[in-house]
C-alpha cells in the first residue's frame, strides 16, 4: 500500500494551539498532540519490548510474545476506543502494546513479564498479561487463539440486552483466522447486528506457517462480506490509518452492526522468544521488513511534519529508556507471589 | 403439591428465575419457538422474547463462548446443549476457559453460568444420542457438576444452579424426563449444591449412585430387602464437589460398598468414590468395594440387544447387591 507522503504542519510545537489542531493530512481529531503523545507511547512499548528480550536471555523473562511491527495497529486503534470512551477489548496474545498503552505502568508491565507479586492481569498465575484488566475495559483470558473471540461476541451482546452503547473490539492474528470459532462468532455478530469489531492483525505468519498456507485469499477482510457485515483492509504500519479506520468502525458498529478490520502489518520478530524465525524467514526478507518498522517511519514522519524535533525526540527516547530501566529495577527488587496464592479463587468466593 | 415430571419441574425452575432475574436468559439449539427439543424451555419465549430465550446457529463452540461472555458483562446466561453428545465442539469454552475465568484472572472474573446439559442412554439413543459425558467435568477444578434424579431435586438444584456465582454443568438425565414423576411444592425452594441425600436408609450395604440409576438401585434394593439384605441408597445429586461425608458415614455404618453408574467405568465418578472410601474409611469396610458401571464400550449401541448389554439394570444391580451381602 504506498504510503502518502506527510506535509508539514503548520502549528507550533511548544504552543497550545498547535498541539490541539489537526495536521494536515491527518483523519479528523487526530490533533498534534495525539501524535505525540502516540509516539511517546510507542517508544515506550518499543523499548519494553527490547528490555524483555534481553530480560529473556538473562534468564529473568520466561517467556514474551513481541509486538514489534504491530505496534502502530494496537496504539493508533486503541487511541479511537480510548477517545471514544465507550469500548471494551478482547485483544489476543502479541497486544502487549495495547495492554500497556491502555493504562499499565512500565513497573507494572515488569512485573507481568517476571512473575511478580502486584502483576496486572493474574496476578502472575498466568502468561505475562493474560487474564483481565478490568480497570481498562479489557479481558483476554486464554491462549487458545480464535476463542476470545465468541466471548467478544457474547459480551456485547449482554451489552445489547443491557441497553447498554458500548463497542467491543476484538483482536486476533491471521492464524487465529482460520479457527472455526472465528466463524462462528462473526456470523452470529452479523446475525444479531452486533456492536463488535473485529480486529485482525495480519502478519502473514503464524509462528512459522505463512498466509498461504493459512489460506487461499490475499486478505481476511474481504470475508466479511460472507457474513452480511462491511470489512476493510488498512495499512497496519501507519497509525494515523488505523485510528481513523477503528474511529469509523466503532461508529459504524454503535449504529449499524459489526465491521471486519484487518489490519496489514509485519512481525519483526520471532514468534515468541522461544522461537527463531530464521529456520522459516530468510535475512532478505527480514531485512526487508524491517524497513518498514512502524515505529522508525512515524518518528521520521513526526519530524517531516515539524511536529517533533530531533532533539524532542531524543528526549522522548531518553526518558523512555530511564523510565523502563526504574522499571526493570522495580521489577528485579519485587516479591514473587507467596507460594500459598497458588490456592484459592477456583470458583467465586 | 402438585404431581410433576422432571422435565416440568426444570421448566418451572427457568420460568420462575427468569422471572426473578432480568440478567437470566437462555440461548442454545431451537430453545425459542420449538421450545427445546425435549419442550425445556415451553412457551418462555412467549413471555421473556427472543432477546432472553435465543435460538442460536446450529454451532456449539460459539453457543458456550458467547454465554461466557455475557456472564463477564455481568449476565446470567443458561445455555442448553441440545444433546449431550454435542457437546464436544463447545469443549474448549467449558473445560479450557469457563472452567479457567475466574482462578486465571485471580477471582476477577467468576462467571455465573448454567450448562444445561440432557445427557444418558436407555432410549434407543445410539453413540451420538446416549452419551454419559459427567466424568470430564467431575474432574475439572473450576466447575461445579450437578445431575439430579427427581423432579424436586431437579427443580430446587436448577434454580442454586442459576443462583451461583461458579459455572454449573446441570445435567439432565433424558430418561427420566418424563418417566420419573414427584411431588413438586407450591411454594418456592431451593435446594444447596454439594449435598448429597440418602434416599433410603438401610443397615447391610451402601449403594453411591446418581441420575437415572438411582430409581434402579431404589427398586434393585427393594427387590432384595425380602431376602434379608438392608440396602443404604445414596444419592450424591451434586458429583463436584462431592459430599464426601454423606458418602463415608453411610460406608462407616453398613461396612459394604456398591458403587453404581451409566458411564463407563474407567476412571469414573465410581473411580473416585472408592478412592475416597479407601483412604477415609479402610477400616470400617468388611468387604470389597465393587462398581457396577457402563462397559468400556464408547457409548450404549443401538440395538435393544446392545443397548440392554451395556446398561446396568435392576437385575444386574440386585445381583451385584446379592454377591456384596454374601461375602
Amino acid at each position: 500500500m504506498p504510503r502518502k507522503k506527510p506535509a508539514r504542519f503548520n502549528g507550533t510545537e511548544d504552543s497550545e494551539v498547535g498541539i490541539a489542531q489537526t495536521p494536515e493530512g491527518m483523519p479528523e481529531g487526530l490533533t498534534a498532540g495525539d501524535l505525540v503523545d502516540s509516539y511517546t507511547k510507542m517508544i515506550l512499548v518499543r523499548t519494553l519490548d527490547e528490555r524483555i528480550w534481553a530480560l529473556n536471555r538473562q534468564g529473568k523473562v520466561p517467556i514474551a510474545a513481541s509486538c514489534q511491527g504491530h505496534e502502530a495497529a494496537q496504539l493508533g486503534s486503541l487511541l479511537a476506543a480510548q477517545k471514544d470512551g465507550r469500548c471494551f477489548m478482547f485483544p489476543y496474545y502479541r497486544d502487549l502494546g495495547l495492554k500497556m498503552a491502555a493504562g499499565l505502568t512500565p513497573t507494572q508491565m515488569m512485573l507481568s513479564f517476571m512473575g511478580k507479586e502486584g502483576e496486572p492481569y493474574s496476578n502472575a498465575r498466568q502468561f505475562p498479561l493474560q487474564g483481565a484488566d478490568l480497570e481498562h475495559n479489557i479481558i483476554q483470558i486464554s491462549n487458545v487463539v480464535g476463542a476470545g473471540l465468541t466471548q467478544a461476541v457474547g459480551y456485547a451482546l449482554a451489552c445489547k440486552m443491557q441497553g447498554e452503547d458500548t463497542v467491543v473490539l476484538t483482536y486476533f492474528g491471521d492464524g487465529a483466522s482460520s479457527q472455526g470459532e472465528a466463524h462462528e462468532a462473526m456470523n452470529f455478530a452479523g446475525v444479531h447486528r452486533l456492536p463488535v469489531i473485529f480486529i485482525c492483525e495480519n502478519n502473514h505468519y503464524a509462528i512459522s506457517t505463512p498466509q498461504r498456507l493459512q489460506m487461499v485469499t490475499d486478505d481476511i477482510a474481504s470475508r466479511a462480506q460472507g457474513y452480511g457485515f462491511p470489512g476493510f483492509t488498512v495499512d497496519g504500519m501507519d497509525l494515523a490509518r488505523c485510528y481513523e479506520a477503528t474511529r469509523e468502525a466503532i461508529n459504524h458498529a454503535r449504529t449499524r452492526g459489526p465491521v471486519l478490520l484487518e489490519m496489514q502489518v509485519e512481525r519483526l520478530m520471532p514468534h515468541t522468544t522461544d522461537d527463531d524465525h530464521l529456520r522459516y524467514r530468510t535475512q532478505e526478507e527480514l531485512d526487508g521488513i524491517h524497513q518498514h518498522d512502524p515505529v522508525a517511519t512515524f518518528g521520521a514522519d513526526l519530524l517531516t511534519m515539524g511536529i517533533i524535533t530531533e532533539e524532542k525526540a531524543a528526549e522522548i527516547k531518553a526518558e523512555a529508556l530511564q523510565a523502563i530501566n526504574d522499571a526493570t529495577d522495580a521489577a528485579d527488587a519485587a516479591n514473587p507471589p507467596d507460594a500459598s496464592t497458588m490456592w484459592g479463587r477456583v470458583y467465586s468466593e | 403439591m402438585a404431581v410433576k415430571n422432571v422435565i416440568e419441574a426444570v421448566r418451572e425452575a427457568l420460568r420462575e428465575e427468569m422471572q426473578r432475574d432480568s440478567t437470566v436468559f437462555i440461548l442454545g439449539e431451537d430453545v425459542g419457538l420449538r421450545g427445546g427439543v425435549f419442550l425445556a424451555t415451553q412457551n418462555l419465549i412467549d413471555e421473556f422474547g427472543e432477546s432472553r430465550v435465543i435460538d442460536t446457529p446450529l454451532a456449539e463452540a460459539s453457543i458456550m463462548g458467547i454465554a461466557l461472555g455475557a456472564a463477564f458483562q455481568g449476565m446470567r446466561p443458561i445455555p442448553e446443549v441440545q444433546f449431550s453428545d454435542f457437546i464436544w465442539p463447545a469443549m474448549n469454552q467449558l473445560i479450557g476457559e469457563t472452567a479457567r475465568a475466574c482462578y486465571g484472572t485471580n477471582g476477577a472474573l467468576p462467571v455465573p453460568m448454567t450448562i444445561r446439559v440432557p445427557y444418558g442412554g436407555g432410549i434407543r439413543g445410539g453413540l451420538f444420542h446416549s452419551q454419559n459425558v459427567e466424568t470430564i467435568f467431575f474432574h475439572t477444578p473450576g466447575l461445579k457438576v450437578v445431575a439430579p434424579a427427581t423432579p424436586y431435586d431437579a427443580k430446587g438444584l436448577l434454580k442454586s444452579a442459576i443462583r451461583d456465582n461458579s459455572p454449573v454443568v446441570f445435567l439432565e438425565h433424558k430418561k427420566t424426563y418424563r418417566l420419573v414423576r414427584g411431588e413438586l411444592p407450591e411454594e418456592e425452594y431451593t435446594l444447596p449444591i454439594g449435598q448429597a441425600e440418602v434416599k433410603r436408609a438401610g443397615e447391610n450395604i451402601t449403594i453411591v449412585t446418581y441420575g437415572l440409576m438411582l430409581h434402579y438401585c431404589l427398586e434393585a434394593a427393594e427387590a432384595v430387602a425380602g431376602e434379608g439384605i438392608d440396602v443404604e441408597v445414596v444419592d450424591l445429586r451434586t458429583l463436584r464437589p462431592l459430599d464426601k461425608e454423606t458418602v463415608l458415614n453411610s460406608v462407616k455404618k453398613t461396612g459394604k460398598l456398591l458403587i453404581v453408574h451409566e458411564d463407563n467405568v474407567t476412571g469414573g465418578v465410581g473411580a473416585e468414590i472408592a478412592a475416597l472410601v479407601a483412604d477415609e474409611a479402610f477400616e470400617y469396610l468388611d468387604g470389597p468395594v465393587t462398581r457396577l458401571c457402563g462397559p468400556d464400550v464408547p457409548t450404549m449401541p443401538f440395538a435393544q440387544t446392545l443397548e440392554d448389554e451395556y446398561m446396568p439394570n435392576t437385575d444386574k444391580i440386585a445381583q451385584a447387591l446379592r454377591k456384596q451381602a454374601a461375602y
